[in-house]
């Protein structure tokens, strides 16, 4: 069984921008390298003129007139928001500011 | 005399109400007093809104004396809790979503109200449904009423557990990959899983999206077909609702009075090694039962059937670690503040996600990265239409599928926590269902060292008609159903 590597690990967490700790990394690299080499027994499979199926169903691109509607009220939409500030969801910078402190 | 009230199937208590024999506050109260007497052993429930389904009770006697009765009016039911509810928090057995309260209904929920029914309260769940057991839920673990040692089975352990005790009259829970289903099959109740797109997703928060389904659970088949009706139907707020006319299930039921003509397959790949012998005697049973009805039993193949968990566990967790990237810590859900907004991300879902949920997001982020993803993804998805052909040969043979719903009866607590693989492989007879899109029920077959036996019938796109049918027949003939948990009898 091919184990796979911390850092290989590491990077997976980082596209999916989840912390963890040592420990849960380890544990990751043990268990995602068992699962996996289960799931390879699907290259048995001689899958060269299949298509692949993303969708149970028979539909596509299903349209509605582009029309006006009732939508939610703004302060029902921010009500579970860890943060709000003039009616918008606060976060931090995501940009280096030149204000230092400013973290609007 | 309150005691049997809380075990009414639906249809019975229907009649009662109608009758006026019955009033929906009183019926409400003797569930009401079912669940203090017993889910503090079960915890079944993760919210309980006595109050409201009280004041909801007094609603329904009014509008059935003033002739305003809809169909599921003064009818308590329990909701799964990754099912949204205006006003109610809905915390998908996670951390994340702990305080987070929804601004509207889910499609199906507002079916239910709209229809007269009473929610009960918000019922227990893996995680965001990635489980088989409730031994993921961020909260607390589901006890199965028929051994309290014992898993309910999962994702809707909740669901099933309080169906089973006489703590609801009916339930909704969410099937991805087996959650109805197989925790029917462990605490004795019918589980119906719905064709893709034939109950709206609207509301329902995502795991898989090509794969989830809102399915009812009940005591007996009848309440199935009539919460199923209820539910059904297109929804131009979920794209992928199909347009399709809703039939009247419960009276379709009764059209037929046996199963001549009936052809049913039995796949062989069901009965592996590997399965438990008790449960194997139990469905071998069943099908004998089918076949005394007049159905015509035919061994069938589903040759891809061992590739139903790896293609599973690659789609599914593909799917969900797209559809998690929403809990980021900004819109709603829990937020843990770091100075720089990038840990903030980190720092938010170390802490709001628990194991389960993270080995998810990992296996389908590395499904899916640059260099893995013809290998894993883009190779399950070639091997489910596969999984599909096989379905669709079949389909030219056999009118329905039988088979086991879950390889064993109720496991104990703990026993599986340690190897997320063996739990994995638990969902064996579940998977493939949702793969290809179809529709299936579990229903009570017998017992196993005193656990519950589900028979799982498996029906092609949009026919739940004919599994209802089969499993209808199949109770007129058998009590499995009418057995009740010692400590709720």
């Amino acid at each position: 069984m091919t184990k796979l590597s911390l850092a290989e690990v590491e990077h997976i967490a980082h596209l999916a921008r989840l912390g963890l700790t040592p420990a849960e990394k380890e544990m990751f690299r043990e268990q995602l390298s068992s699962i996996l080499e289960y799931a390879r027994r699907l290259q048995q499979l001689d899958t060269s003129d299949v298509p692949p199926t993303t969708s149970a169903l028979p539909l596509s691109n299903v349209m509605r007139p582009d029309g006006v509607g009732p939508s939610l009220p703004k302060a029902e939409a921010l009500a579970n928001a860890p943060d709000v500030e003039a009616d918008q969801f606060r976060v931090r910078a995501i940009l280096p500011s030149h204000n230092a402190g400013d973290t609007g | 005399m309150d005691h049997e009230l809380c075990f009414l199937t639906i249809h019975e208590a229907l009649q009662r109400l109608e009758r006026r024999d019955l009033s929906a506050v009183e019926l409400t109260r003797a569930v009401l007093d079912q669940i203090g007497a017993l889910d503090d052993r079960l915890h079944a429930y993760l919210r309980l809104l006595p109050e409201a389904a009280m004041a909801q009770a007094e609603a329904a006697d009014r509008r059935r004396a003033a002739g305003e009765a809809g169909p599921l009016e003064g009818i308590p039911l329990a909701i799964k809790d990754v099912i949204c509810t205006r006003g109610v928090p809905t915390t998908c057995g996670s951390r994340m979503l702990e305080n987070f309260v929804p601004p509207y209904d889910a499609t199906a929920v507002a079916r239910l109200r709209a229809a007269g029914a009473i929610l009960l309260g918000k019922t227990n769940t893996d995680e965001f449904t990635m489980g088989s057991s409730t031994e993921y839920s961020a909260f607390f673990t589901t006890a199965n009423p028929w051994d309290l040692e014992r898993v309910p089975g999962g994702s809707s352990g909740g669901s099933a557990a309080a169906v089973a005790a006489g703590m609801a009259l009916g339930a909704l829970g969410s099937d991805t990959g087996g959650s109805v289903r197989q925790p029917a099959s462990l605490c004795g109740v019918v589980g119906l899983k719905p064709t893709y797109g034939r109950v709206s997703r609207y509301g329902l928060v995502a795991h898989g999206s090509s794969l989830d389904q809102i399915g009812p659970l009940t005591r007996d088949v009848e309440d199935a077909a009539i919460l199923l009706r209820c539910i059904a139907g297109h929804d131009p707020l979920d794209s992928t609702s199909l347009d399709y006319p809703v039939p009247d299930y419960a009276a379709e039921l009764k059209a037929v009075s046996d199963l001549r003509g009936l052809r049913v397959g039995v796949p062989r790949e069901y009965f592996i090694e590997g399965i438990e012998p008790g449960v194997e005697q139990a469905v071998r049973a069943a099908l004998q039962v089918l076949a005394d009805l007049g159905a015509e039993l035919r061994e069938v193949s589903l040759p891809h059937t061992a590739y139903g968990i790896p293609i599973y566990y690659l789609v599914a967790t593909a799917e969900a670690s797209s559809n998690l990237a929403r809990y980021d810590g900004v819109r709603y859900g829990l937020r843990v503040e770091h100075p720089d907004m990038w840990q903030t991300y980190f720092e938010t879902r170390r802490a709001g996600f628990g194991p389960e949920v993270k080995r998810r997001i990992m296996l389908g982020t590395y499904a899916l990265s640059a260099g893995y993803y013809d290998a894993y993804y883009l190779k399950a998805q070639q091997a489910r239409t596969l999984l599909r052909r096989d379905f669709e040969r079949a389909w030219q043979q056999v009118d329905v599928l039988a088979c086991p719903t879950s390889p064993s009866v109720a496991f104990k607590m703990g026993q599986k926590m340690d190897d997320p693989l063996q739990m994995y492989l638990s969902d064996v007879f579940t998977v493939s269902l949702n793969l290809v899109g179809m529709c299936g029920i579990s229903v009570p077959c017998g017992f196993c060292n005193g656990l519950p036996v589900g028979l799982q019938l498996m029906g092609p796109a949009l026919g739940e008609t004919t599994i209802l049918r089969v499993a209808y027949a199949y109770q007129q003939a058998t009590a499995w159903h009418i057995q009740r948990p010692g400590l709720a009898a």
